[in-house]
């Protein structure tokens, strides 16, 4: 365990390393990726000064819960950055590389690349997050305080579960796996927002389904002190982010059946 | 123009060997769609206040830029860097055609094959199920095509911009992302532009990324009404131009210092 | 006693190094100590890796041995089958759209019960056309490929049942593609697998250090591999897979679009290093210089199929016994006598090429004839080219 985490930051610093020799572009891509994710919470900003609110909820506590999602997306996006060229590396077989090294194929993709661009997504979520925090007149107990950083911790874990199944994916098909985006990103957008706005059907699919409301709508509530709209008892809102983590290990345990499955077609 | 076609077929026929992904990218369009108007839904239930436009009214906008989506200025021309980073762009050179157009073309057809794959079932979509409203009137809707055709060309002509920069960027990665985060802030995309507050309202209408979204939507609505479809046309097609010099200047300098390093 | 054991095994180990065809019960004994690794005298080995030597050592010569005096190879591959699946598309558009809806699907026997073993500290080519077969077994035999039927063991193991630990046994360089980091200067990349392989901190300054020096990469290392020339990236590519001490060093087309004088040290570090390491050597390449200079042992695949597994010389003494004798005249004369019992084959100026079966006429006696009929101003005897051998191979299998 020890020694997987000092190979998995030995891979990040040589990553990052390797990115830093492209210092233009890299400057270039964060400057877009940081005009378009500040455009995202700006969007939301236009909104509540044109209607004030949304459905009882006021405009700290919707940037509060966008801060704790963008952030959690953030951390995964940046982690699994090898899970997303996957479907790539399998096309041109560059897997064989990694299956031809003495370690788990999962620990090898994961300090694949960390992109720091990816982590663009991490400001507007910080600001936004700092920004809702001052004006929310919140109760900073170390309760409140440790089950940020848990649900942070079981947002990434959702997040980066999901792209790693997508990835997973891949090694049954070369199409183009754009689908799944509507989980992860699509993911983002809807949780960004108070689950209750949404229409039932669809609100249970992002908490029983893909249960990403449990990562940030329930926690983020309980550390509001904002009664449910929906009506769950606070002791949910606190145990919920740790379904991200167990969402993790289950995505794990299944990319390794995918493994094996690519080991025995070749393809 | 036969070269126009020959690379849209051709573009169409790769498209085609992805059996799911056409089905798949719908699917992601329409979710997205549906995500959008849900909040859209909750903002409009939240106010009695008069807005500068109706609910239902940016739904059917929702639906329309869901639709067209693929013809936003995006990505860069995949081919085209690849045939930079291996230097294989001094055999370009060697074509009889004019280096421009034919980059020009190119990028048309980028835009438009993607689009229409995914515009036609998607608009179906919506009209049937989530009750997308048609255009206000037959003028209305002879706008919105004259002008969603300036839309895709105005697209072409940033893309050729962006392509264009590759010629110093190799990447390209860089402009793109940060063109296509004002494309998406100020067409319309992320939120209809009249919902931006009232002082800054001036400032998007100067500005060229309206025309790729905006302005036909509107004109769809009828929310923009026929007697000032020429001026919108107008704002359109000075934009267009301009992204044509532009590209055209900013490539004949690229090539002139690509001739004297000999590379 | 053990290390009475240790040097004994150690010293029969490079008496095998050097005679390696007679020294079948040394290489029996190294295969009962599949976790150790080969290394050079100057090593210091840990207790429990004299301790597991000594197992071994019990293990293959005391009472107790289950296989007796049995041999075990240390790559064993029986009855290999795979197949795979390809799907097939109608070309245009019409067909693109077709696919969309029904695809069909034909079968391709990738291997058709392949065997052959390999004993350590050999050098063997295996080559065969494009689509024969060769990198699907090379994929078996390096854990990311499972077949569909058959055995493989490798060092006592079974490849893909035990990836990471098969995989820190074996190196493997792929001439089409780079393991190393792309945007990272070499000497990165070596310290990051010294990491991933766990090697230990002195046997990788030793690996690394002699490998510098010996395939000539001291300038390349604070170099991107990106900016490598092809040459000097396979160069380092190579040190990259032995950095480890790999016990079988798998080799994919490895001098593909090198330069010549790349090839002839790449050639040359592989024969040395085998000779000094006994490691085992698999090759799989088009260039037939590459298994002249390199190998002992030449395996053929067609078709899924093991065709022909021998010495190089077999192999010719199998598809032809012919030889050829090449005479220089003194003059350009038109009139020129050869033996009745050999053939011209062709004549260039005043060089001539005669054709001749051994069994039917010795090569000596066909030079006194041939020189005491002409005048002679040069000549030598030699074998057909390889790759016409090799073809002629294809081609029977063929018809």
């Amino acid at each position: 365990m020890l020694d997987s985490l000092f190979i998995y930051r030995r891979f990040l610093a040589v990553s990052l390393r390797a990115q830093m020799q492209y210092k233009a572009s890299f400057l270039m891509q964060l400057g877009g990726r940081l005009i378009i994710t500040a455009g995202e919470f700006m969007a939301i900003l236009v909104l509540f000064d044109r209607f004030d609110s949304l459905i009882g909820w006021n405009v700290y506590q919707v940037a509060f819960i966008y801060g704790v999602v963008n952030i959690s997306f953030a951390v995964a996006d940046a982690m699994t950055t090898g899970f997303d060229l996957f479907g790539d590396m399998v096309k041109t077989g560059d897997f064989d590389r990694i299956l031809i090294r003495p370690r788990s194929t999962a620990l090898q993709l994961a300090g694949q690349e960390l992109t720091l661009r990816r982590i663009s997504r991490l400001t507007p979520g910080l600001v936004a997050l700092t920004w809702a925090a001052m004006n929310l007149d919140l109760n900073w107990t170390f309760a409140n305080a440790s089950l940020l950083m848990v649900s942070v911790a079981g947002g990434a874990s959702l997040f980066a579960g999901l792209i790693v199944l997508q990835a997973t994916l891949a090694f049954w098909t070369t199409e183009t796996l754009e689908m799944m985006n509507t989980l992860t990103y699509g993911g983002v957008e809807t949780t960004q927002y108070p689950i209750n706005i949404y229409r039932p059907w669809f609100r249970n699919f992002f908490t029983f389904g893909i249960p990403l409301a449990t990562v940030s709508y329930f926690p983020a509530l309980a550390i509001m002190g904002t009664p449910d709209p929906l009506g769950t008892p606070l002791w949910f809102q606190y145990t919920a982010p740790a379904i991200g983590i167990a969402f993790l290990i289950g995505s794990l345990q299944v990319w390794r059946i995918g493994v094996r499955h690519y080991l025995s077609t070749g393809s | 123009m036969i070269s126009y076609w020959a690379i849209v077929s051709a573009r169409f026929r790769s498209l085609l060997q992805y059996r799911s992904a056409a089905l798949a990218g719908l699917v992601t369009q329409i979710v997205w769609g549906m995500i959008r108007v849900m909040i859209f839904q909750a903002f409009y239930s939240s106010t009695n206040a008069e807005q500068p436009m109706d609910g239902s009214d940016v739904e059917t906008y929702i639906w329309l830029g869901q639709a067209f989506l693929a013809a936003l200025p995006w990505n860069i021309d995949t081919d085209l860097r690849s045939l930079i980073r291996s230097g294989g762009i001094g055999y370009e050179l060697i074509r009889p055609v004019d280096l421009y157009s034919y980059w020009l073309s190119r990028a048309l057809s980028w835009r438009t094959a993607p689009m229409l794959m995914r515009a036609i079932p998607l608009l179906i979509f919506a009209f049937v199920v989530m009750g997308m409203s048609p255009p206000v009137s037959w003028a209305a809707a002879a706008a919105f095509f004259v002008s969603m055709c300036a839309a895709i060309l105005l697209s072409s002509a940033i893309t050729t911009f962006l392509n264009v920069t590759m010629l110093w960027t190799i990447t390209g990665d860089g402009v793109t992302q940060m063109t296509f985060g004002l494309v998406l802030i100020f067409s319309g995309m992320l939120v209809p532009l009249p919902l931006y507050p009232d002082w800054s309202q001036p400032i998007i209408n100067a500005m060229p990324f309206r025309g790729l979204v905006d302005t036909p939507y509107r004109l769809y609505l009828g929310h923009i009404p026929v007697s000032e479809f020429a001026g919108v046309l107008t704002h359109q097609l000075v934009w267009i131009l301009a992204f044509i010099v532009a590209g055209r200047i900013a490539m004949a300098r690229a090539l002139r210092r690509v001739v004297v390093q000999g590379g | 006693m053990l290390s009475i054991i240790w040097i004994a095994y150690r010293i029969s180990f490079r008496f095998a190094a050097r005679f390696r065809s007679s020294t079948v019960s040394v290489c029996a004994l190294y295969d009962c100590v599949p976790h150790t690794r080969w290394q050079t005298a100057d090593v210091d080995l840990s207790l429990t890796r004299h301790l597991k030597l000594a197992v071994g050592c019990f293990r293959a010569f005391g009472p107790s041995n289950p296989h007796g005096y049995h041999v075990m190879s240390q790559i064993i591959i029986e009855d290999l089958i795979k197949q795979f699946r390809v799907s097939e598309r109608d070309a245009g558009m019409w067909g693109a759209i077709r696919g969309i809806v029904k695809r069909r699907y034909h079968t391709i026997n990738a291997l058709d019960g392949v065997s052959f073993s390999i004993e350590p500290g050999e050098l063997v080519g295996y080559i065969g056309p494009n689509g024969a077969g060769k990198s699907t077994t090379v994929k078996v035999m390096s854990g990311i490929l499972v077949p569909d039927a058959g055995r493989c063991e490798i060092l006592g193991r079974v490849p893909w049942r035990n990836r990471t630990e098969h995989v820190g046994r074996i190196g493997v360089v792929f001439g089409q593609r780079t393991q190393l980091w792309w945007d990272l200067p070499v000497i990165e990349s070596f310290d990051l697998l010294r990491d991933i392989y766990r090697i230990p901190r002195n046997e990788y300054a030793r690996n690394r250090d002699e490998f510098i020096a010996v395939l000539n990469i001291e300038a390349c290392l604070d170099v991107p591999v990106r900016q490598l020339s092809l040459g000097q990236r396979m160069r380092c590519d190579l040190a990259a897979a032995l950095l480890h001490s790999p016990d079988i060093l798998f080799l994919d087309e490895p001098t593909i679009g090198m330069d010549a004088v790349s090839k002839l040290a790449f050639r040359e570090f592989i024969k040395q290093f085998n000779q000094k390491r006994g490691t085992t050597v698999i090759l799989t390449t088009h260039d037939m210089d590459d298994i002249e200079v390199i190998c002992d042992r030449v395996m053929i695949i067609n078709d899924g199929k093991i065709v022909s597994d021998g010495t190089l010389d077999e192999l010719r003494r199998r598809v032809t016994l012919e030889r050829r004798l090449v005479v220089e005249l003194v003059d350009n004369v038109s009139e020129h006598t050869i033996h009745p019992l050999a053939n011209l084959a062709s004549r260039d100026g005043k060089r001539i090429h005669i054709q001749f079966d051994p069994h039917q006429i010795s090569a000596a006696d066909l030079i006194a004839h041939v020189t005491s009929q002409n005048q002679v101003q040069d000549l030598f005897v030699e074998n057909p080219p390889i790759e016409e051998t090799i073809a002629r191979i294809y081609e029977d299998q063929a018809t």
